[in-house]
């Protein structure tokens, strides 16, 4: 089946970034095709780079990164979302004048057409939040 | 920025946003509607549901200037615009909150708590904010 799934709230305040992994892990284990992770509201906070949680903990950006890069999975964070909660990637640093850059490896920011395209394109689309 | 996107593909899906939740005090119900505006380019068959506090959303008279909110409210009467016209309201949520359909911004069709099971059956994609 292809998925698609959308992830609502932000790492560690939340659980719906982790049920969403353990979601997507399975169901890419179980051979599902997942066509893309769209993260919104809060839920862009997890694309952070600067994420610095303790050691005995588990690092939610970073997994992230690592699972898309073993399965090329396309993390999308909503530019509007991200843009009110200071996530800038290189192109909206120099677009909006920012000192820095704070996306992590594996995730892009685009619109939320691409949210509207993927519950058009997949078979379904899994909401995690509340 | 906001690029400009075009969906080529032509499938037509039914899309039915479920409001939830004030539309002050969290942020969910402005960005559902950024939501469902930008998904209007998409040219899809679009629902909007008003339940539990999301009723509020369209209440007249809004005043969150008060307290350094935007008040989006107006964009609701612009959803015809976009081709945005079935907007349904759960009878029992408005009830509840002591208001009617004359407390409304816009027209709408006030459905029973029991016929909601039905709508979100009919559609394809759900998205709950």
């Amino acid at each position: 089946m292809k998925l698609a799934v959308l992830i609502n709230e932000g790492p560690y305040q939340h659980q719906a970034s982790d049920s969403a992994y353990q979601f997507v892990t399975a169901a890419l284990a179980a051979g599902h095709e997942v066509m893309r992770v769209f993260f919104y509201h809060d839920g862009v906070n997890n694309g952070t780079r600067l994420t610095t949680p303790p050691q005995d903990d588990r690092h939610i950006q970073r997994r992230w990164s690592a699972l898309a890069d073993e399965h090329k999975l396309d993390l999308v964070l909503c530019v509007a979302a991200c843009q009110r909660r200071g996530l800038v990637d290189e192109g909206e640093m120099k677009r909006n004048s920012k000192d820095a850059h704070n996306i992590a490896d594996g995730f892009r920011i685009s619109g939320l057409g691409q949210l509207v395209e993927a519950g058009i394109e997949a078979d379904r689309l899994v909401t995690f939040g509340d | 920025m906001m690029e400009d996107e075009e969906y080529q593909g032509g499938e037509v899906k039914k899309f039915l946003y479920v409001n939830r939740r004030l539309p002050h005090g969290t942020v969910y119900a402005l960005e559902s509607l950024e939501t469902v505006l930008i998904g209007a380019a998409f040219d899809q068959d679009v629902s909007m549901l008003f339940i539990d506090d999301g009723v509020y959303q369209l209440k007249k008279d809004q005043a969150p200037e008060s307290i350094e909110f935007k008040n989006f409210s107006k964009t609701y009467r612009a959803l015809e615009m976009y081709d945005v016209e079935k907007l349904f309201v759960e009878r029992e949520s408005l009830e509840e909150r002591g208001l009617s359909e004359d407390d409304l911004l816009v027209d709408v069709e006030v459905i029973a708590s029991k016929e909601v099971k039905a709508l979100i059956d009919q559609n394809d994609v759900v998205l709950s904010f």
